[in-house]
């Protein structure tokens, strides 16, 4: 069950190259295995943050301070874009990740990071550039605050920029709440639509055993 | 007045509406939960781990198809991936569900799978914890890929919540040329358009050039929707789709067929329906395909030239671009034919059936891969590499110096340890190129079974329409 987001004042990384797909954010055989869960924020952005030798790749904006210590990235445009794989959101919550800022990201990734309690929010390019520009000037210093109840951005130079969220995505982070309970809490409504739709598309139903 | 017409996307969603959970959202049925190796056995026992149950085993079916070696005998297949196997064979037998195993007729690639065993079928919603599950859209399913929160709700309550995307139809018209395939068509739609051109959208592929495939050209098409940003692509059902499905070993029979051929018949967008977007594409004018970059957008015509990074005004774009020839060792300007390749890859859910086989061995009949390339050809299923063995292709690959390998993901995506060794070259013809994607620092160009099969004997980037016979 993901742990509610209400608002968050902290440091942020601009990530700005566009397309970071999951696979960047976390590569394959970190992921292969049951059990991960714990192992992944090591890993996250692997190919970006080490070195072939495997040392720390000092250029790298999260191995710089005070980046080191974000909880919010501001991206590149189509941000996690690819593999479904949930473990890259995991991979950035364990890197203490909390809240993603683009203009728009893969839509996998953007349905796991609310599955997270990650807040991603999508705002136009300009003001993700804005953001971006005004993290950079201050080297960092400037933190972003993120008021989910207002649904309000702050940037670090103190301009306020409202985003837009669907209504059932806020409430859910807002309170944490779990989703498979909540649909269990309605399995009668399931039951019933499976007991009529074997009637109305049986080939559904009895694959391979025709009624 | 005249009732305003309907997607074939409205028609589905609409028929697997459990209730409505917001203006835009809706609690949907699953018709068909696939499950694989990496997330299957970790769903079921996350499930466990809540006291729940799978609600309806029977409309859950798995298969081992990413962590499992491909070399013959499945020799190689690493520690942590045949405890994956044994967890998913303990799991989904706890739970009664269906798995196909390896060396049984079933196993394979989940997306080759799926519509192969007649379990894919029109107007059905289809998810797996992959995001390539839109290639089941080729037979006019609703098909997308999931996370594991999803995935373990999936297990639980056999439906899923989710907001109604917009849709967008891509026209494919015109007559595509000689040596230019469904790979070509998709690639260069992704190329025109770009890699988040579909993001939030459920894409429709219609269009003269689209009837004019065959179904498994089609499910290549909706295969790479992912790649231009939306999770479900789907085709419109027609004859070939039913001739596809008919006696398939899941398939209705009977009356039943007949109830479910009407249903289909009704399934296809209306006239009148209005798209949220349009794009057409004239398939006359498209060169074979092939990527350059870290993108599925970075994409040429073979006889293209590698584009230049300081022609480029956009500086996000244009460090994307330096940062990919950097990556990739290539030079800006240059031509891409011609560029030396050092792997050969022909598998993956994009193109391993038995056509993208035929069409690769009708350009290595008679030829030998060049000297210093590897090249493996990794079938899609059992099913695909025993109709392939029954044609002789397997013989004509390893007499024309291929490697014939075991059906699964295998070097697509590199999870069962099978990787293009650092600053290698490979011509893949899987889906993705992204940095890393083949094994770490390997280099990935993405191509149709034919070119690859080019690439192979050329023993570099070739133009397949110059080897044509």
């Amino acid at each position: 069950m993901p742990k509610p987001f209400t608002k968050l004042s902290a440091t942020a990384a601009p990530i700005m190259r566009t397309n970071i797909d999951t696979d960047v954010i976390i590569r394959i055989e970190r992921l292969v295995g049951n059990g991960i869960r714990g192992t992944l924020g090591k890993w996250a952005f692997g190919s970006l943050r080490y070195l072939p030798d495997g040392s720390e790749n000092p250029e790298f904006i999260l191995n710089r301070e005070p980046y080191r210590e974000a909880e919010i990235l501001v991206t590149g445009s189509n941000f996690g874009c690819g593999s479904s794989r949930e473990d890259a959101v995991w991979a950035l919550q364990e890197r203490g990740i909390r809240a993603v800022i683009g203009s728009g990201f893969g839509d996998i990734f953007f349905a796991n990071c609310f599955q997270n309690g990650i807040l991603p929010i999508v705002v136009d390019k300009k003001i993700v550039d804005g953001l971006a520009a005004e993290v950079e000037e201050t080297q960092g210093a400037g933190k972003i605050g993120i008021d989910l109840e207002a649904q309000t951005i702050t940037s670090p130079n103190g301009k306020t920029h409202r985003f837009e969220i669907d209504p059932r995505r806020r409430a859910g982070l807002l309170k944490g709440l779990d989703e498979v309970a909540l649909t269990l809490q309605r399995d009668d409504e399931i039951r019933v639509y499976q007991a009529a739709d074997r009637n109305a598309r049986p080939w559904i139903h009895f694959a391979g055993k025709q009624a | 007045m005249e009732q305003p017409g309907r997607t074939m996307l409205d028609k589905i969603w609409d028929q697997h509406v459990i209730f409505k959970v917001s203006d835009d959202t809706d609690l949907l049925h699953v018709d068909r939960h696939l499950l694989h190796d990496l997330g299957g056995s970790r769903g079921l026992l996350d499930l466990k781990s809540r006291n729940l149950t799978v609600h309806s085993p029977e409309l859950t079916f798995a298969t081992p198809d990413h962590a499992i070696s491909s070399a013959p005998g499945r020799a190689g297949t690493s520690k942590i991936g045949l405890e994956l196997l044994a967890a998913l064979r303990l799991e989904t037998t706890a739970s009664g569900i269906q798995l196909f195993d390896v060396d049984q007729p079933g196993q394979g690639i989940v997306h080759v799978i799926g519509p192969e065993l007649g379990l894919s079928l029109p107007g059905s919603l289809i998810v797996c914890g992959d995001s390539h599950t839109c290639t089941h859209g080729g037979l006019g399913a609703l098909a997308f890929g999931i996370g594991s929160s999803e995935l373990t709700h999936v297990l639980a309550t056999q439906a899923l919540i989710q907001r109604r995307p917009k849709t967008m139809r891509v026209k494919f018209e015109g007559k595509l040329p000689l040596g230019v395939t469904a790979k070509d068509m998709i690639l260069a739609l992704i190329g025109h358009a770009g890699v988040a051109a579909g993001t939030g959208y459920a894409v429709e592929y219609a269009g003269s050039a689209i009837r004019d495939l065959p179904v498994e050209g089609r499910f290549t098409i909706c295969n790479l929707s992912i790649e231009f940003g939306a999770k479900m692509g789907m085709v419109a059902p027609d004859e070939k789709t039913y001739e596809y499905i008919k006696g398939r070993r899941y398939a209705p029979e009977g009356a039943m067929w007949e109830q479910a051929l009407k249903a289909w018949k009704q399934l296809p967008s209306d006239a009148n329906a209005v798209f949220d977007k349009e794009i057409t594409i004239d398939v006359t004018r498209i060169q074979p395909q092939v990527t350059w970059g870290i993108s599925p957008e970075h994409v040429i015509g073979v006889d293209g030239n590698i584009p230049d990074p300081t022609t480029i005004d956009d500086p996000a774009r244009r460090v994307a671009l330096e940062t990919a020839l950097d990556y990739m060792g290539l030079k800006a300007g240059a031509p891409i034919a011609g560029t030396p390749v050092d792997w050969v890859f022909i598998g993956s859910c994009t193109n391993s059936r038995l056509s993208d086989l035929r069409a690769a061995a009708e350009v290595v009949r008679g030829r030998k891969v060049a000297p210093g390339v590897r090249a493996w050809v990794v079938p899609g299923s059992e099913t695909v590499k025993r109709d392939a063995v029954a044609e002789g292709l397997d013989k004509l690959f390893t007499e024309a110096g291929f490697e014939w390998r075991e059906p699964g993901c295998s070097m697509c995506l590199a999870a069962n340890g099978e990787v293009v060794a650092p600053g290698q070259r490979s011509v893949s013809t899987s889906n993705r190129n992204f940095i890393g994607r083949q094994g770490p620092r390997a280099r990935t160009h993405l191509a149709s079974p034919a070119s690859a099969a080019a690439a192979a004997i050329a023993g570099a980037i070739a133009d397949v329409r110059t080897m044509e016979r």
